[in-house]
Parts: C-alpha cells; structure tokens; sequence
C-alpha cells in the first residue's frame, strides 16, 4: 500500500504552476492548476528523462522545457511529440493547508 | 581527433553514447522561476500579424508577378516570393515544430504543415530529427542537423544556397516514404508508431506535385511550377544564409550552447525572414521561450554570453577565415570568448572535446 506524504503548503505553488518534489531516490512534480486544484506526476519527461520542473503549465497541460512535448498532468497522457509515453500520475489530496501525495 | 563521422549509424555516434556526451546534461544561465514564465508565456497575437504579413506578401508579389509576365520586370516579384516561400517557411517550420509560435494548438500546427511541404522536410520525421539537434547539439554522430561539417562541405552548402542537395533529397525521400519506405537513419530516430503519419503525409504530398505538374502541363505554363515547388530552389538563400551562422566555425562535442551557437544582430527584413533565430544561442539555451520573446530574453542573459556579432556580414568575416582554415585542419574552431560578467566555461568537462582553441 503506497504512503501519503506531506509534499508542501498549498501556497509553495503559484496558481497554473509547478513545482519539483524529491522523495528517497524518487522524483515527482505538483502541481497547481488554474481552478486551484493540485496534482502529481512523475518528475521526469518520458522522452528522455529530463526534469519537468523547468516547464511551462498552461491550462492543464505541462509542456517540457527540453523539447516542448505535451503531457495533461490530471490524467498523465502524452498530448504532443516528441512524447509518446504517457506520465505516471499519483493521487493527491490537501488537507490543513498542506499538499499530500500517494506514493 | 580522427576524421569525424557524421553518420547517425557511425562509429562517432558510439562514442558519443560512450563518453556521455549524448543527451546529457547542458549549461544554462541562471533566470530567476518568475522571469522565465513570463518570457515562455504564449500569446497568438504576434504570430498571427506575422502570418498575415507573410502570406499577404506572398500573394501580392505573386499576383504583381503573374500580371507582369513575360516582362523580365516579373523577376523581382518571384525572387522576392521565393525568399518567403524558400526561406521564411524555414524559421516558421522550426517555431512551429516547436508549439511555441502560437499559443493555440492548432494555428501552430496548420503553419507547421504548410511549412515542412514548402521546405520538403516530412513534418514527423522533422520534428524528431530537430529533438534530437537540441539534445545532441552539433555533438558528431548524434546530431542529424549539422550544417558545417568539419571539414567543411562548402560545395554541399552552396549548392544548397539554391536549394539543390536539400530540395532534391526531401523530394527524393518524399517518393520514398510515399512508397511506404524509411530511411535507416529516420528509422533510427522515429518511434515505430509515427511511421505510419510518416508515409500519409508524404502520399498527400505526391499528390499536391502531380496536380502542379499536370495543370502546368495542361496549361502550358511554368506558373503552377513557379508557385509551388521551385521557390523552394530560387528562394532558399536566405535561409542558408542565415542558418550557416547557427554554429558554423564554432566549437563541435561540447556542452555549453555558448561555445558551439552564434547570436548575430540582424535587420529587420531578416529577423522577420528568420523569426528572430539570430538569437540561436537563447534558443538552444531555453526553447521554451517564443521567437518575438527571443530579444528580451537576449537582454536578460547577454551578461553571461559571447558578445554577437555586430551582422550578417561581421559574422561572415568571423566564419569565412574559419571555415578556409577547417578545410586543411579540421579540428580548428572559434572558441568564443565570455564577459567578464559570465559564468566561466567548464574546462573539465570539455577539454578533450575542446581540441585546439582559435588564439
Ligand atoms: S525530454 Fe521532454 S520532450 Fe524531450
């Protein structure tokens, strides 16, 4: 059974932003969308492994900073090549100010 | 360093995976999270004055030409028709291929299609060639988009100057994946589930040709041919040009954008011709950020580059000597010196590739 963890404080997240979240040896992205709710992915582009911290969140969609591919970060789906691969996703949940994540 | 090899398929492209110089890691100036969201912010506005512009230009100067034939006083007008058709459509291609010109999906991607059949480039197999030019930048064996090649193939870029090895080889391509066919080297980048788009694309292409061909045939005249198809040979020197300057004389297998790509200030006319990818090191640095953010950008990170070139012809005066003297010594470059303000160059990581620096 995976564990919730504490990732953050609701506001560490600019609204339709990101941010970078490291666990163990794991990385992860949270993220804030436009209509104030949040969400998890994995931290890595799955094209070629570069981190999505540095990307661009328009709407619901994360673009990455290496090669603009596209991923909906609700669901993880890949939107636009160069990826292919869809996104791990994980569930999220806030309570008392702060953001949690299933891992 | 022994003669390179620039095959994908090569003994270089193995070494590069070897010593980690393939998708590595890269150097980038330090922008404060807030700035850099501002300067990737997407809008549709600049891009769709721009592209009224050009195809307005395009219509104007052909419809003056066609009225003005068979008057030599045409030739202006197709040769500056060609420019847009030839050369323009290069840099919208590439802004395009990125998703960053338009902030709506599918304006970018109706641009992208009109610009790869313009500049014979298959639309997927270009946009995953051009991934790997910026994972892989001018890295021997790795990246597909090398231009200046060490020795420099000056002849290939002359003739290129009228479009001839480049047009020549997509149409040939084009016939090919029409048959159902991929190069090895494309195989070797393009995941097995786009071949497929691959072929459709180029079939539809087949098919815009043959009907050029056949209303010129039909009509007995060359316009259907001047219009679509052969500006992509009398208009393609512009871009050559321009996109020579990228990285030619400059550093090969290294990780710092600042040693292997050019900024050059550039006119007016140019920077619309070439979408302002004069600012090539920003670029390859943050491709995230849009061609009309590419000056502010400049602005904010000039501290930590080379200074550019003053022109297009002070960069020309740069590369000519180097690009002459790469002829009988290929392993010699520019090495491009930094401000006192920069970050400085991280030797240990490019020594070896580094070879001998220019004094
Ligand atoms: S690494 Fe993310 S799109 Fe290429």
């Amino acid at each position: 059974m995976a564990d919730w963890v504490d990732a953050c404080a609701v506001d560490d997240i600019e609204e339709e932003d990101l941010i970078r979240f490291d666990y163990g040896d794991r990385t992860f992205a949270i993220y804030r969308s436009p209509d104030d709710a949040y969400f998890c992915t994995d931290g890595l582009c799955t094209h070629e492994n570069v981190h999505l911290e540095d990307g661009l969140v328009m709407n619901y969609v994360i673009e990455c900073p290496k090669h603009n591919g596209q991923f909906d970060y609700r669901t993880g789906e890949a939107k636009r090549a160069p990826v292919c691969v869809n996104l791990g996703t994980y569930p999220v949940k806030v309570e008392a100010g702060r953001v949690w994540i299933q891992i | 360093m022994a003669q390179r090899n620039y095959s994908l398929l090569g003994p270089d492209a193995q070494r590069a995976v070897e010593t980690g110089l393939a998708t590595a890691e890269w150097y980038h100036t330090d922008i404060p999270r807030k700035d850099m969201k501002t300067l990737m912010k997407r809008e549709d506005r600049p891009a769709i004055r721009d592209t009224i512009i050009l195809f307005g230009a395009m219509l104007g100067f052909v419809a003056i030409a066609i009225a003005l034939m068979p008057s030599w006083w045409a030739l202006p007008f197709w040769l500056a028709y060609g420019v847009l058709y030839g050369s323009a459509m290069d840099s919208r291609w590439h802004e395009c291929g990125h998703g960053t010109a338009f902030k709506t999906g599918w304006m970018n991607d109706a641009l992208y299609q009109i610009a790869s059949f313009c500049m014979v480039r298959n639309p997927v197999v270009w946009r995953w060639s051009h991934a790997r030019h910026h994972t892989d930048t001018i890295i021997v064996g790795r990246d597909p988009e090398i231009v200046a090649m060490r020795p420099p193939a000056l002849f290939r870029i002359f003739l290129n100057v009228f479009g001839i090895l480049d047009a020549i080889n997509g149409w040939g391509r084009m016939m090919r994946n029409a048959a159902g066919q991929l190069d090895p080297e494309e195989a070797s980048f393009i995941p097995e589930r786009e071949q497929a788009k691959v072929y459709r694309v180029a079939r539809i292409w087949v098919a815009i040709y043959a009907a050029t061909l056949c209303s010129a045939i039909a009509f007995q005249s060359w316009v259907p041919v001047l219009v679509i198809g052969s500006p992509r040979l009398y208009g393609a020197w512009h871009h050559v040009m321009t996109g020579v300057l990228q990285h030619a004389g400059l550093a090969d297998n290294v990780l710092d954008h600042r040693l292997n790509s050019r900024t050059v200030y550039m006119n007016p006319i140019s920077r619309f011709i070439y979408w302002n990818m004069n600012y090539h090191v920003e670029h390859h640095m943050f491709p995230m950020v849009p061609y009309h953010r590419l000056p502010e950008l400049h602005e904010k990170i000039k501290h930590d580059l080379p200074v550019p070139n003053g022109s297009i012809l002070a960069a020309y005066r740069e590369v000519w000597p180097a690009l002459k003297r790469q002829l009988r010594y290929e392993d010699y470059f520019l090495r491009r010196s930094l401000p006192a303000s920069a970050k400085p160059y991280r030797e240990d990581l490019h020594t070896e590739a580094l070879g001998v620096p220019a004094e």
